[in-house]
């Protein structure tokens, strides 16, 4: 556990002091928003499935983009290779990088989230927004949704950066995968804004939570193979 | 043991096909479009098989590292896609007059869809992975991953209910006795085709291989 804060902390203070994730999310969001804006014209009318489904288009597209930067870094100065050398196992090193994505997506969406608000619910009245009711159940679901897709994420990201299509090839590989996270995902955030109760979407959410075991658990796993000895 | 499996192919898909066009009945409400579900099963059953060979291949491959469970593997996606892209061919032609559309987005045309664009990728990640090593390795990893979550897919996309028929489940309606003879047969004929096929693909694979080595040696 503590390997694993150590690589954390190492990852986040390098992300945090070299700022790649943060920005890239944040404009590419905006840029997202607008286009989505202008596409679908949005009114006073706003359906409130279509608003969780452009919030989490928006989430999973601009987290990928920055994703996949996130272990071209470690590609500058052979750094991998040297990470390689400290008495750590590769699923140590997998779930340490896991936590600082998960940790620097959520803050970039809690940044975004705001934004939504002001640009496409402003005007919707009748949207139950209590704390406890909608704000906390939003954000939980956004934490489990993110944990998700940036598991499969930062996975790919460190497959895709080796192979001749580098940065074509993370949305290929992870898009298809990630189906049951956009569909519960958005699933329930849009029950929540409805204000239906937690029965309507229990199922839903039992799914979202087994992906998550399930997919940070494999890729652990699986990285012990992913990852040569040469750092490839 | 190639022409047995041969002659054993060819007779059973002359005789699922006699089968399927004389001798089962014509069902009562789709009439003689129905015919088309046994060869739709005889493919998606077949896929079936092949994408859980691609899935155990890649498992032995990741555990032992040895060429030939990646040819395998490769072999085995390139005809699973051949019969999927069947499966939904015939699917959409028997959908079109009995659900009056091509496609619908039920749980298990949804999965099917995207088991499809799973292996598309599975062979995109081949072509554009790089050397021989990386590329069996990527691949196979892949591939365990995606055969994981095609049940959770199938779970998910369950939350909207879905028209598909469930025909062996519960709640699935009995059979004629000749209605199931034709599928056992064409079932059987398509499981030795895809046999078959794999065999020859391996064969020519691994000719392939031995042909790219004596090249290199030469010069």
């Amino acid at each position: 556990m503590k390997k694993i804060i150590l690589i954390f902390r190492k990852d986040f203070l390098v992300e945090w002091r070299s700022k790649q994730i943060f920005p890239t999310m944040f404009v590419f969001s905006l840029l997202l928003i607008l286009v989505f804006n202008v596409a679908f014209e949005f009114r006073s009318d706003v359906d409130l499935r279509t608003v969780s489904a452009v919030v989490w288009i928006t989430f999973i597209f601009s987290g990928l983009l920055a994703l996949g930067r996130s272990f071209s870094l470690e590609k500058e100065n052979n750094a991998f290779a040297f990470l390689l050398l400290t008495p750590v196992s590769k699923s140590y090193i997998y779930l340490g990088k896991l936590l600082s994505n998960v940790v620097m997506v959520l803050v970039s969406e809690l940044f975004i989230l705001p934004l939504f608000l002001l640009f496409f619910l402003f005007d919707a009245k009748g949207i139950p927004l209590s704390l406890t009711g909608s704000v906390l159940p939003f954000l939980g679901v956004m934490v489990l949704g993110t944990i998700g897709f940036v598991a499969l994420g930062t996975f790919f990201s460190s497959m895709a950066i080796n192979t001749k299509l580098r940065d074509m090839m993370l949305p290929l590989l992870v898009f298809p995968l990630i189906i049951p996270v956009v569909i519960t995902s958005v699933g329930i955030c849009s029950a929540i804004l409805e204000g239906r109760p937690p029965d309507y979407y229990a199922f839903s959410l039992q799914v979202l939570v087994s992906f998550d075991i399930i997919f940070v658990l494999l890729c652990s796993v699986l990285f012990e193979y992913l990852i040569e000895d040469s750092g490839d | 043991m190639r022409k047995i499996l041969f002659f054993l192919t060819f007779a059973l898909m002359v005789l699922g096909t006699w089968m399927t066009l004389f001798y089962a009945p014509t069902e009562v409400v789709m009439g003689h479009v129905q015919r088309i579900f046994y060869f739709h099963m005889g493919t998606v059953w077949a896929a079936t098989v092949a994408f859980t060979v691609v899935f155990v291949a890649s498992i032995y491959y990741l555990a032992k590292e040895t060429a030939k469970w990646d040819t395998l593997a490769y072999c085995s996606a390139e005809i699973g896609m051949l019969l999927l892209t069947l499966t939904i061919i015939t699917g959409s032609i028997w959908a079109k007059p009995v659900w009056g559309t091509w496609w619908t987005w039920d749980p298990q045309l949804t999965t099917t869809f995207i088991l499809w664009v799973l292996y598309a990728v599975y062979l995109v990640l081949r072509s554009g992975a790089g050397g021989r090593g990386k590329k069996a390795r990527y691949s196979a990893i892949f591939a365990i991953i995606a055969f994981v979550d095609l049940p959770v897919v199938y779970v998910s996309a369950r939350i909207k209910r879905g028209i598909s028929p469930v025909v062996f489940g519960p709640g699935g309606g009995g059979i004629d006795p000749a209605m199931m003879h034709t599928l056992l047969v064409v079932l059987l004929g398509f499981t030795l085709l895809f046999l078959l096929l794999l065999g020859e693909r391996i064969r020519i694979m691994n000719m392939e291989n031995a042909l790219y080595a004596r090249a290199g040696r030469g010069g």
